[in-house]
């Protein structure tokens, strides 16, 4: 999948975190990190991206991806058009068609989320030349700025990665976030990456991206670094899958206590949103060891990065441009 | 109708292993005389065909033509031509369409189609119940008398096991074979063959024991009854093993697998091309492997095409919206030619997948070059070597996923009793 890499190893669309070089993912993090220092100042918008505009364009409903991408967006001057699209209303209309008249509005960037695995690659793909096309979500495929964002926060709070253990908890199989998660932690050279879940949740040969599989949470959570949280969707208890959520969250729920055997200084991170004593205990969500607001307001960075990247204006390639 | 001569050609008959240098001269739609310079025949038209050889035409044991019910995808006529050009002589038609073929009436019209298209001809398979529902027999009896060889699911297995078994023994009844599809569509709903593949795109998976549940269940079925049965689709290594050992128990059995199976593996959709969205799914190089293996030493007799041509809109999109299906017709010929290249299989071998064997499951006296045989006959240059692209393909569907292959033997003229159904120039 190299359709986000152009012939000079630079990013033009973000729509994985699988296969990218080390040194691009450490790009995107150091320069959310120069951005970092903008959101904190009191006049909080550059003109990096003065006269572009960009479409944030949603097949299903999101608040804190969309919304940070617009803070990220606007931060960086750009205009910013939302298109929420109700998948019931545009029966009929193919997702080219959309495109293309979206296009004709003279989009330089469409961030786009939708429920089928591929579509943000089937956007890129068809898209004219020098537009960007940011994936925020496509199926249970890849969430890669969400990914970014939370090495950015284990970055911050951690360190290096090398000598990382990190366990991602939950419902892996409809995960796109995990996918990504798994993807960058190990571009990033994590010293291991742990899934943990029941059989049900587990995809098949999900071993081959890279990490290592337990059933049992406390076995999981055995000197890890950093525990991750997923979202538990609750359409999830209605199939075959699970069998109730008191029952999950007895087994896979993350407690304080569950956490004896992590490490000291574990740090706890949840995409949101969260369904407290589902997948996370209340006490353990707002505590010390928390950073998932940290994670938002990181995200906001990371999404400026990216942008900025893939339309060739980041600070660090406008200085190699000058 | 017209007495034709052929002559000079390499004749190849996979039924009785002929493989000589020769004339081959029909008269009334038959092959009247077959072998040798055919001295004392008077044709109306001669074919010098010095260099080419003369094959029976096709017999594709499993061609979707979309009509009736779908006809913006492809229709009889222009599928039954696009076969002839492809080296096609008989499409078998399953009976899943829009109405089923489940009556005599639907069975008339379909071949009245096929009559009137002037290309391959269409042979339709009944539906072995009513609206493929699963629930009552249909009019098997006189669905035969209509002109079915055969009765088939239609992609649509029997979830009832009793249904299921009365409609074999019902079947058996008219000597009419049951065409199966070896799936438990419970465990079927995913889009691409459950793995490391579908595991990283975020694809729903669909696991092998979608066929080893169907087609164990239908094995199982099949026992208690002495009806011949045929698994249409084959996909898995598992599913091989478990038709091996069937067979050495049961000799009214057999399967038939997609030439697609035998090149592509589930790591051909990592892009996200939908011309790999198939059903079953392709599956991964060991299923390949095996699915050759079993192609080799005959546990699987006959390959087709599973043609299923979709019109563009239905192939463009994110993966899991497409449709699933390949567009086979005009790459049949060519594939199973290169199953002899890559040394899977003798030449005479890979003819008779496509000739002899599905000839014999359904009764047909096509597939052969004898005389007395219907003049179903490809002519085909091997060293004519063309490339695969959207453009040189006759079906409506454009959706092969063979386009940007090379291949290297071109299907010259296409006879279909004794009719000239495609023709090209030197």
């Amino acid at each position: 999948m190299s359709v986000q890499i152009d012939s000079q190893g630079q990013l033009r669309h973000f729509l994985t975190t699988e296969g990218l070089e080390p040194q691009l993912l450490k790009r995107i993090l150091d320069t959310a990190e120069s951005f970092s220092d903008v959101i904190g100042k009191s006049v909080k918008s550059v003109p990096l991206l003065r006269g572009r505009t960009i479409i944030n364009l949603f097949f299903e409903s999101s608040t804190r991806t969309r919304t940070t991408f617009e803070l990220a967006a606007k931060r960086l001057s750009a205009d910013v058009l939302n298109v929420g699209v109700d998948t019931a209303t545009i029966k009929g209309e193919s997702l080219l068609d959309m495109l293309r008249n979206l296009q004709a509005m003279q989009a330089d960037m469409f961030v786009i989320r939708h429920a089928e695995s591929g579509a943000a690659d089937y956007f890129a793909r068809h898209v004219d030349p020098g537009v960007a096309v940011l994936n925020a979500g496509d199926g249970w495929h890849a969430h890669p700025t969400q990914a970014m964002l939370d090495a950015f926060t284990i970055r911050r709070h951690k360190g290096e990665f090398e000598p990382l253990r990190i366990a991602i908890v939950g419902d892996i199989c409809h995960s796109r976030v995990a996918r990504s998660q798994i993807h960058a932690f190990n571009g990033l050279g994590a010293g291991e990456v742990r899934v943990i879940a029941p059989n049900t949740l587990l995809p098949r040969d999900i071993e081959s991206l890279g990490v290592h599989v337990y059933t049992d949470l406390s076995a999981g959570l055995r000197d890890v670094d950093v525990v991750i949280a997923l979202r538990l969707q609750r359409e999830r208890m209605q199939g075959a899958l699970l069998a109730g959520e008191s029952e999950f969250f007895r087994h896979y729920g993350l407690t304080e206590a569950r956490l004896q055997g992590a490490h000291p200084e574990a740090i706890v991170m949840h995409p949101g949103p969260i369904n407290r004593g589902v997948e996370i205990d209340s006490a353990l969500a707002d505590g010390p060891r928390s950073v998932i607001l940290d994670q938002v307001t990181n995200g906001i960075a990371v999404r400026m990065a990216v942008m900025t990247m893939v339309l060739g204006v980041a600070p660090e390639q406008a200085r190699e441009g000058a | 109708m017209s007495r034709i001569l052929i002559q000079n050609a390499r004749l190849l008959d996979p039924a009785s292993g002929l493989d000589t240098i020769g004339d081959v001269a029909i008269a009334d739609g038959r092959i009247v005389r077959l072998g040798g310079a055919i001295a004392d025949f008077t044709p109306e038209t001669t074919l010098e065909a010095s260099g080419h050889w003369v094959i029976p035409g096709l017999i594709d044991l499993a061609a979707h033509l979309r009509e009736p019910g779908a006809t913006r995808k492809a229709d009889i006529g222009s599928e039954a031509r696009a076969a002839a050009a492809g080296g096609i002589t008989t499409l078998v038609m399953p009976p899943n369409t829009d109405p089923v073929m489940d009556s005599p009436s639907v069975v008339d019209w379909v071949r009245h189609r096929a009559d009137a298209a002037q290309g391959a001809q269409v042979v339709p398979l009944g539906a072995l119940t009513r609206d493929l529902a699963g629930e009552t027999l249909s009019g098997m009896a006189a669905m035969g008398a209509a002109g079915c060889p055969a009765m088939s699911d239609g992609g649509h297995p029997i979830n009832n096991s009793l249904v299921l078994r009365r409609a074999l023994e019902y079947a058996s009844t008219f000597a009419l074979p049951s065409l199966l599809t070896p799936l438990d569509r419970h465990l079927a709903a995913g889009c691409l063959h459950e793995g490391p593949t579908a595991t990283r795109l975020g694809l729903p998976g669909i696991p092998v024991a979608a066929e080893t549940a169907g087609l164990g269940r239908q094995l199982a079925v099949s026992r208690a009854t002495e009806a011949r049965v045929h698994f249409g689709r084959l996909s898995s290594a598992e599913g091989i093993q478990l038709l091996r050992a069937a067979l050495n128990e049961q000799k009214n059995l057999s399967a038939d697998v997609a030439i697609h199976q035998l090149f592509l593996t589930d790591q051909d959709a990592m892009d996200y091309d939908p011309r790999f969205h198939l059903s079953p799914p392709l599956r991964d190089i060991i299923d390949r492997q095996a699915l050759r293996e079993a192609v080799k030493d005959g546990v699987i007799k006959i390959i087709c095409s599973d043609h299923q041509p979709h019109d563009a809109d239905a192939k463009d999109g994110p993966f899991a919206s497409t449709d699933a299906g390949a567009s086979g017709v005009d790459t049949l010929l060519a594939l199973i030619l290169r199953l002899v290249e890559d040394e899977v299989l003798s030449l005479q071998n890979a003819l008779a997948t496509v000739t002899i064997a599905p000839a014999q499951l359904l009764g047909l006296d096509s597939g052969q070059l004898a005389e007395g045989a219907p003049a179903d006959i490809a002519v085909i240059d091997p060293n004519d070597p063309w490339f695969c692209h959207a453009e040189t393909l006759k079906s409506r569907g454009l959706n092969s996923p063979f386009i940007g292959w090379e291949f290297s033997t071109r299907v010259r003229h296409t006879l279909v009793a004794g009719r000239w159904v495609h023709q090209t120039t030197q």
